[in-house]
């Protein structure tokens, strides 16, 4: 089984190219502090709006900080906000949807009503309203990210508890006497890990996106901490003289959202290559 | 029919009900509320402010009475006052603002039809030919795209660029003087980017979900009953395949809309839209709570609605559930 997952993996190569991609990233943020060419937060008012230069491989933005060592220590951002964010939503759609599935009846009409009721709100209005509320920090958004977008999940592990509920090892459990919780968490939810994972990795991706808009309206990580979306914003800002300020952290958006859905459907394919459309 | 419609307006009377239990706990996230503690150590809440929430939400009675008084100011779309300076009625200021959202919205929902369905069609009809492999692509880069950052794109390229489309607002300044036609096609010029981007994001995902269902209509038995009776590919496709391929888009249409109306804040904040996502953003960013509510109960309002309409126009182009009602 083992085996057969890494040989289908290994032998979708754009699978392996988003493992490549999400690699990198960790990598870069990892290493940013020796990566970096220059200090992130390092103003210099006589190089403002430089284009691209050796010494500023993606030019500098409207305060004269180097786009590029921003753009690596905002690669951190987006690796917490894509971890915690699906890391939330993962265990509360886990539980939530693990309840449904097991208990069935009343459990599952209140869970499964609460789930319509959430999808009834425009995520984004309602993250917009919290924050407001709230404080614009990366701790806030991680976790309000992470309060609406566990929905999806939780319709997966449903779906899956609902036909792993009858199988023979799990009426095997019961007839040893295994407790709910332990048929729940030790018996069904192990089995469920494959949907879950795949989940999780398009998660981060979506997380990722949420986050650099929020950043890019202003209501997100809040300046001088670098983030991709940030930095756009400097770029709609000068749109007409800097080019660069809103093409780089575009693409590192777009290049790391693309890895996280090629490598969520890539183990997809691999651990059941039915599901292939 | 109507029967099958009263059902769903039922259906919905529980929905509707969490949606206040919802926007009530929001609101107790606000400074000033009793479940907050950190009152006197937030800095960004006037005592004027807290006072006036403590007014407009009754913060100062029991949670069930708070709730109830809230929820019959609601039942007559009371929304309170806006704290900003005008100090118009919340309502009055999301109505007036409502219908250039709603267009947009409409007009990027066909678009996303118009462009998504024969896209879906053609590369199922045509699996794995270059065109089925050309569209899948674009569907990968389009789900990965942030879509406030190919409005930046665009706007350089056909805004400052070429020169060929206004980027901001929803008229040119000299829109008074135009004589009509030309002011009609001034204001759809000033539509093609807003529409075009809030299409954007659904486009890929349709036209996914469209192929999805194609390729799985044309393997049924009464498509290959259709075949066997020699009929041409044609009618077979257009006529018997597409129609069955295309009722549960409009489901997916209805699930669609708050991804919509969200996305309506990034887009007519980039392009000073004066709707209702340029409003909850200024509301947002001035912390205007009452506006921030009402625009977020409506909002949700809008997707029942959606969905009350998905359903019914499903039930219209079904018969097995037009007649079972």
């Amino acid at each position: 089984m083992k085996s057969d997952f890494q040989d289908r993996f290994l032998r979708n190569k754009l699978a392996l190219a988003g493992a490549i991609v999400v690699a990198i990233l960790f990598a870069v943020s990892f290493l940013a502090p020796w990566l970096a060419p220059h200090d992130p937060h390092e103003i210099d008012l006589k190089n403002v709006l430089a284009p691209p230069s050796w010494q500023h491989p993606l030019g500098t933005d409207p305060l004269g900080r180097d786009v590029l060592s921003r753009m690596i220590w905002g690669s951190r951002i987006s690796l917490k906000v894509g971890f915690v964010a699906t890391g939330i939503s993962i265990v509360i759609g886990a539980i939530l949807g693990a309840l449904a599935g097991y208990y069935g009846r009343w459990v599952d009409a209140v869970i499964m009503r609460f789930v319509d009721i959430m999808l009834c709100f425009p995520s984004f209005f309602l993250i917009l309203a919290v924050i407001a509320i709230l404080e614009p920090s990366i701790w806030n958004i991680m976790v309000i990210i992470g309060l609406t977008s566990w929905m999806g999940v939780t319709r997966l592990v449903r779906a899956d508890f609902i036909s792993l509920k009858e199988r023979d090892f799990v009426q095997a459990a019961r007839v040893i006497g295994a407790s709910d919780g332990r048929i729940i968490f030790r018996h069904i939810l192990p089995n469920t890990m494959a949907s879950i994972l795949v989940a999780a990795t398009l998660g981060v991706a979506g997380a990722i996106l949420t986050e650099s808009a929020l950043s890019f309206l202003g209501i997100g990580v809040q300046p001088p901490t670098p983030s991709w979306g940030n930095i756009l914003t400097a770029g709609k800002d000068n749109i007409d003289i800097a080019w660069w300020l809103s093409l780089f952290p575009g693409l590192a958006i777009l290049i790391t959202v693309m890895g996280y859905n090629l490598l969520g459907e890539g183990i997809r394919d691999a651990l059941d290559p039915r599901l292939r459309d | 029919m109507l029967g099958y419609i009263a059902k769903r307006l039922i259906f919905m009377i529980p929905l509707l009900i969490g949606i206040t239990v919802v926007c009530f706990a929001v609101i107790h996230l606000a400074p000033g509320s009793p479940t907050d503690l950190q009152t006197d150590l937030n800095p960004r809440a006037s005592a004027d402010a807290k006072a006036r929430l403590k007014t407009l939400y009754n913060l100062d009675k029991p949670l069930y009475v708070q709730y109830w008084l809230w929820i019959k100011k609601l039942a007559v779309f009371d929304l309170g006052e806006s704290f900003s300076s005008d100090h118009r009625p919340v309502v009055d200021k999301i109505v007036e603002r409502l219908p250039i959202t709603i267009l947009i919205n409409v007009l990027s929902m066909i678009l996303i039809i118009a462009v998504a369905v024969p896209i879906g069609v053609m590369s199922a009809v045509k699996q794995n030919s270059f065109f089925d492999r050309a569209t899948g692509i674009f569907v990968f880069i389009g789900f990965a795209v942030p879509t406030f950052w190919l409005a930046l794109l665009l706007m350089v390229f056909f805004g400052i660029h070429l020169g060929w489309l206004p980027i901001s607002g929803l008229r040119s300044l000299n829109y008074e003087y135009l004589p009509p036609w030309t002011a009609f096609l001034d204001q759809v010029k000033h539509l093609i980017l807003p529409v075009l981007l809030s299409a954007f994001g659904g486009l890929a995902g349709f036209s996914r979900y469209m192929r999805a269902n194609m390729l799985e209509v044309i393997r049924q038995d009464y498509i290959t009953t259709a075949r066997a009776k020699g009929l041409s590919e044609r009618i077979v496709i257009y006529k018997h395949a597409l129609r069955n391929a295309l009722l549960p888009v409009i489901t997916i249409l209805g699930l669609s809309v708050p991804g919509l109306i969200g996305g309506s804040v990034i887009f007519e904040t980039i392009f000073a839209i004066p709707g209702m996502g340029q409003l909850f953003y200024m509301s947002v960013m001035s912390r205007d709570y009452p506006v921030i509510m009402g625009i977020l109960f409506i909002g949700s309002l809008l997707t029942l609605l959606g969905n009350l309409i998905a359903d019914t126009s499903y039930a219209l182009a079904d018969p097995r559930i037009r007649v079972e009602g």
